[in-house]
């Protein structure tokens, strides 16, 4: 094989593949944005059942390490009779890991509304989609916003394992280009930098909110 | 006579522990070596976080500038770009090292940008009236750094940093990326001598499972231990 030197063509190549980085990351911020709300109202429900489960899956998702949730997943596939796809297990494992993770978070995030605000709106007469949607949910949010932020860092930051199941995703790239044109120092270090240009901003965006709303709420 | 249908839909797949149970001992083997690369990780990376803390808390601006760069470029990369940066990158850098010290630096490094953070933290929960007090009774500014400031510290901060231990443990699965030796490794190469895939996969991550509920056991333990004094009167 020949070996070619690293130049702006193979720049140009890494910082695309940043495009497959952040769809992934934005389907399963989307899709454990959608689960991790459920897994939050089950593990605040009043059914044990409910809450018993939701805390299992969180156990699980955050004592296993994120790179066996992706095996388990792609290999999984094959076992239901998917054909492997390492695009299609990578969104799910991160989905499901996402859920886990925002579930945890939200459910503190609900837990730290004060508990008069649910009497009241209990004594006012609401149900519980009334009370969750008027009252409860939207005061958590406010609360839930930083956090959620700096977990979406997290989150880009793991789409690079999907990388060894083989979906090629801006690491994967790297490691691509790499093995053309050897060398390392400046492929990888021209990754880290793609990685940092994305989460930064995201990881002062969190920390700024953080500041402010404690801010805000410090009598 | 046993008949089985066939209704056409995805066929039953038979699950096969056999070869995972015939390679127990590489994976039990592979397990320890996990628990020792966290253990060596935890311990430095713990020292590293220690020493950025203060440094940080120092008041000297350039030390600060150096260690608030490492701790940003540390948390807004992955893992697995920093560990092929370390193995793949640095030896044109001139520094060689071999699969297990690269993870081993690669997690020390991680560690103490997270670390770093949770201590100073700490450090800046402890009121100034106590190191004034520990001045007073004449100790030296080594005593009062390690009994006024750091240990009251970590006591402050013990749950953030054992939780960051055990996201350490876990993270250290990654290093199998670079064939290092761990409880991963020892599964990709069990998976594909006997290409029983799910099944190895799932007796591993219910073996990281075992050791995470494992160390926080070991770390409650060691809280009690460690900060049995009385927080106040």
């Amino acid at each position: 094989m020949l070996i070619r030197p690293f130049g702006w063509n193979e720049f140009w190549i890494i910082v695309m593949a940043a495009q497959w980085t952040i769809a992934l990351s934005a389907i399963a911020f989307a899709g454990g944005g959608i689960g991790g709300l459920f897994i939050a109202l089950a593990r605040v429900s009043d059914s044990t059942w409910l809450r018993l489960l939701a805390t299992g899956f969180i156990r699980i998702f955050q004592g296993t390490p994120l790179l066996m949730q992706l095996f388990l997943v792609f290999f999984g596939m094959n076992i239901l009779g998917f054909a492997i796809n390492p695009w299609l297990a990578a969104a799910v494992a991160l989905t499901l890991h996402a859920s886990a993770f925002l579930g945890e978070i939200w459910r503190g995030c609900i837990e730290a509304v004060p508990p008069g605000q649910r009497e009241a709106a209990t004594a006012l007469g609401l149900r519980y989609y009334n009370r969750m949607r008027y009252i409860l949910l939207p005061q958590a949010s406010r609360i839930a916003v930083a956090p959620t932020v700096g977990f979406l860092v997290q989150l880009i930051k793991g789409t690079s394992l999907a990388a060894i199941i083989g979906f090629t995703e801006l690491t994967r790239q790297g490691q691509i280009i790499n093995n053309a044109t050897f060398s390392p120092f400046m492929v990888f270090g021209t990754v880290a930098a793609v990685y940092f240009v994305l989460c930064w901003p995201l990881s002062v965006l969190a920390r700024r909110m953080e500041t402010r709303f404690s801010r805000a709420t410090a009598r | 006579m046993d008949v089985r249908h066939d209704w056409g839909g995805p066929k039953l797949y038979n699950f096969n522990f056999e070869p995972v149970l015939a390679g127990s001992d590489q994976l039990l083997i592979g397990a320890w070596l996990t628990i020792q690369l966290s253990c060596a990780a935890m311990i430095l990376g713990l020292i590293v976080s220690i020493l950025c803390a203060a440094g940080k808390t120092s008041g000297i601006a350039p030390l600060r500038w150096v260690i608030d760069a490492y701790i940003e470029i540390i948390r807004n990369t992955p893992f697995l770009v920093q560990i092929f940066f370390i193995f793949f990158g640095l030896p044109s850098l001139g520094l060689r090292l071999s699969p297990n010290s690269a993870a081993l630096l690669a997690l020390v490094v991680n560690f103490g940008a997270y670390g770093t953070e949770i201590i100073r933290a700490g450090i800046e929960s402890i009121q100034k009236g106590q190191v004034e007090a520990g001045t007073a009774l004449g100790l030296s500014k080594l005593q009062i750094f390690r009994y006024i400031i750091v240990k009251p510290a970590l006591r402050t901060v013990y749950p953030a940093l054992t939780s960051q231990f055990i996201y350490l443990m876990l993270t250290s699965s990654v290093v199998s990326a670079i064939s290092a030796d761990d409880l991963a490794a020892a599964g990709n190469d069990l998976q594909s001598a006997t290409f029983a895939s799910f099944e190895v996969y799932i007796v591993i991550t219910l073996m990281y499972l075992a050791m995470s509920v494992g160390f926080s056991a070991v770390f409650s333990v060691i809280e009690k231990a460690a900060f049995k004094y009385p927080l106040s009167r």
